[in-house]
């Protein structure tokens, strides 16, 4: 699976992006988050504030409890700024 | 329709004198432009940089127009945002609406702007003297979003 991030998480956790073959207790946005905070520290830090860590899957804002099922790509971001 | 992410400036006043001309059946056209500050919380802005998600923006943004579409008889309307860096001064937005009467222009334009603002996944980075900090998001933007979602 393609997990990106933008922003100032993208500068945390160091990449803009990465392929990753997720375990298969990986389920849902949160465990994403969960078990990526495992590999980046970083993410992890950001993730324990509430509200400032969002996730889209293939594009469409997803919650934690979204299902990853025939997920192709999770993006992490802060809140946005445009406009 | 149109929505259009870019990095060139664009200039407002030439997109407006082309946006829904030659139609007779439109009475009303409204548009908000966003330009870059150069003043933040007391600091200097140098300049501002624009990332967004390609692809996921302009579904963003249709799906917003959609909406607008939707809710207001609506002649004509464009979006165009600006990504990459900018200077003080410069158009980051535009955002215009056309129709038969004045209400539905004025309020669909305040609608697509305060839900472009909250929707649409742009962040901004600027640039100032003592170096460049991610700008956070507002609640006042949040509010001004909700204003607008049905009960």
């Amino acid at each position: 699976m393609r997990i990106r991030y933008f922003a100032w998480l993208k500068q945390r956790v160091g990449v803009a992006e990465e392929e990753l073959d997720l375990p298969a207790e990986v389920t849902t946005v949160g465990g994403l988050k969960a078990w990526l905070g495992t590999r980046h520290p970083r993410f992890a830090e950001a993730c324990a504030a509430k509200g400032v860590v969002r996730a889209a899957v293939d594009q469409e804002f997803a919650d934690d409890d979204r299902p990853l099922a025939g997920a192709r790509e999770v993006a992490f971001f802060p809140p946005v700024t445009g406009g | 329709m149109t929505v259009r992410v870019v990095e060139a400036p664009f200039d407002p006043a030439a997109e407006l004198a082309t946006f829904a001309r030659g139609r007779s059946d439109v009475g009303a056209v409204a548009s908000f432009t966003g330009l870059v500050r150069d003043e933040h919380g007391g600091e200097r802005i140098l300049a501002m940089a624009l990332e967004h998600y390609p692809g996921m923006t302009e579904r963003q943004l249709a799906r917003i127009e959609a909406e607008a579409r939707a809710r207001w008889p609506l002649l004509d309307v464009l979006v165009i945002h600006r990504v990459g860096r900018m200077l003080p001064g410069e158009p980051i937005v535009l955002v215009a609406t056309a129709s038969a009467h004045r209400a539905a222009a004025l309020e669909a334009c305040a609608f697509l702007i305060d839900w472009l603002k909250t929707k649409a996944p742009f962040w901004k980075l600027e640039e100032t003297s003592s170096g460049a900090r991610w700008v956070e998001a507002r609640a006042s933007d949040d509010e001004a979003a909700a204003r607008w979602e049905r009960r």
